[in-house]
């Protein structure tokens, strides 16, 4: 399946796709009132170090370590993207223990987690950052071999 | 077809159950609990009281998991003997169930050890179960004088689940701190005085000499009445079915990393059974849910034929009071570098290269990355360690493993 990976060279450490992120979940229609004056939780953060830069986001794991831990099922995997469901969620964190990717922030409200489910639950459709990142640092593939075999042989 | 029999419908028993169906579509499982409900997530327990998730939000699995999975879930069964030689089991009916694989995920059960004058106590509850906290919320009321015996992770989550509900809550426990399965004594400080401010007062290194109908005896003489006693001393694993089937067993069950025991054809997973910890080296009782749920599919992945090992089991634990949240994991041994506000406090230790265990409370963001250098044991010499102990972050990792996390599929 399609997940985000990152060319790391190519990064240049904007962040526009922080900000691309959280607007596009943020359920409101302009950039601007998505974004001003508002706390940024973006599912995708950028490390910077020493002239070094790229943005990590959920690497949605064949073997997901956070959904396999999670203490109440809110976390399940859905055609291959780790979702969770806010509603069951009580905020234990257990997830962010567990993610080897530190890929899983607290919510907004400190009693639920949030990470990136690739887009597939806003109206982006797909991942708000890799559209918005100028320079093809974050790309959206099926780098996935046996699923590629599998879509060949059918 | 195989017909696979589990006996426990928790974590371990349902990750059992999602572990054969990785494999074998087909073939016959039956869920035998006896516990009536639906599967349920036993931690969310203390949530259900404080009103942070309901009796439908806190099943571990939908509605349709059963029907879905094509199980057949006998709830509210009880299993009284396991024949190893016969391959059956029998239940509390009289019924006796084939199997051609078994797994048991019996889990534990709360301790509590003898004290004096116990059975003069009315009002006296466990906290493990949907029943135990649907018992307990039934006794409580805005007047009630609650006493926590045992201020470890169960103790401290009930306190959490019941404190906007009661006049006031006690808690003893022997040790000299709070979480002491989890936490250092600086630590442990932080989330006790976090929790003091709401308005819970702690008797540590002090234990209940006498219980009288209305109140504790201490054995430092102090006395604390209460209208309602919760014990929370620890649990023992549930062993004694697979025991007396001839399986061997230590404090919990003893199984290889494929996760079956010493009897043919018979698994065990779950809060009942002794882990490999790769931080000390040695087996010992992980009562952990993650570690239930993975040794669970771990088993079932082989019951079905599949053959893999489980064998990155650690300690670790996340919990939260009152909104402040402690991250732990591996064992705290060696040397140790400490990080603390007041607020936020993290402690790493390391010993031989290897991260060996940390301690996050307050700020516990990315703590995962931590977690996996203790699961993979990663070189500390192979990243840049300076960098990772102020904050957890993949740069301080070389550039072809940051390569291989990021820029390949996992």
């Amino acid at each position: 399946m399609k997940r985000v990976y990152v060319n790391e060279k190519w990064c240049l450490g904007c962040h526009l796709c922080e900000y691309y992120c959280t607007f596009a979940n943020s359920g409101v229609s302009s950039m601007v009132n998505a974004l001003k004056d508002k706390p940024l939780r973006p599912r995708i953060r950028v490390e910077e170090h020493d002239g070094i830069s790229f943005a990590v986001s959920c690497r949605h794991c064949k073997e997901p370590l956070c959904v396999k831990g999670c203490i109440t099922g809110a976390l399940s995997v859905k055609n291959g993207v780790i979702t969770v469901d806010s509603n069951k969620c009580v905020g234990c964190y257990t997830c962010i223990l567990s993610c080897p990717y530190g890929c899983i922030s607290p919510d907004d409200s400190g009693h639920a987690i949030s990470k990136c489910e690739l887009c597939t639950k806003n109206a982006c459709g797909e991942p708000a950052c890799v559209k918005g990142c100028p320079n093809q640092a974050i790309v959206y593939e099926d780098r996935d071999v046996t699923d590629t075999n599998k879509e060949a042989a059918v | 077809m195989s017909r696979f029999v589990i006996i426990g419908n928790s974590a371990a028993g349902i990750g059992c159950a999602e572990g054969i169906r990785t494999v074998d579509k087909d073939s016959e499982i039956i869920i035998i609990s006896n516990e009536p409900h639906h599967t349920y997530s036993r931690p969310l327990i203390s949530y259900l009281l404080c009103g942070m998730t309901d009796e439908q939000r806190m099943k571990y699995r939908p509605d349709s998991f059963y029907k879905d999975n094509n199980i057949t879930a006998m709830l509210g069964c009880t299993v009284t003997a396991v024949d190893p030689a016969a391959h059956t089991v029998s239940l509390d009916s009289g019924e006796k169930i084939k199997y051609d694989k078994l797994m048991y995920a019996c889990g534990s059960s709360p301790f509590v050890p003898p004290m004096k004058g116990l059975d003069t106590v009315k009002n006296k509850f466990t906290f493990m179960s949907l029943d135990d906290a649907r018992a307990l919320d039934k006794a409580l009321s805005p007047d009630s004088r609650v006493l926590v015996i045992g201020a470890g992770l169960i103790g401290m989550k009930c306190v959490e689940g019941i404190a906007d509900k009661v006049k006031s809550i006690t808690v003893v426990d022997m040790a000299d701190r709070v979480l002491p399965s989890v936490l250092d004594a600086d630590g442990a400080k932080l989330v006790q005085s976090a929790v003091e401010k709401h308005g819970v007062k702690f008797l540590l290194g002090d234990s209940a000499k006498e219980l009288f109908p209305d109140k504790a005896v201490l054995n430092s003489g102090a006395e604390v009445p209460f209208d309602i006693l919760v014990v929370a001393v620890g649990v023992r694993p549930n062993i004694s079915l697979l025991k007396d089937a001839g399986a061997d067993c230590n404090r919990g069950i003893l199984t290889d990393d494929t996760m079956k025991t010493s009897l043919d054809d018979v698994y065990a997973a779950g809060d009942c059974t002794e882990s490999f910890d790769i931080t000390v080296k040695n087996s010992r009782i992980l009562a952990l849910l993650p570690n239930a749920y993975m040794q669970g599919e771990n088993a079932g992945i082989n019951m079905a034929g599949v053959s893999r090992s489980y064998n990155k089991a650690i300690p670790m634990n996340a919990m939260g009071m009152f909104g402040y949240h402690m991250i732990t994991a591996g064992t705290y041994e060696g040397d140790s570098f400490c990080e603390s506000d007041g607020t936020d406090y993290k402690k790493l230790f390391f010993k031989d290269d290897r991260l060996m265990g940390y301690i996050m409370i307050g700020d516990v963001s990315r703590a995962g990355i931590y977690t996996s250098l203790i699961r993979e044991q990663t070189p500390l010499s192979s990243i840049d360690f300076e960098l990772i102990k102020h904050h957890p972050q993949l740069m301080a990792f070389e550039k072809t493993e940051r390569s291989a996390k990021l820029s390949e599929s996992h």
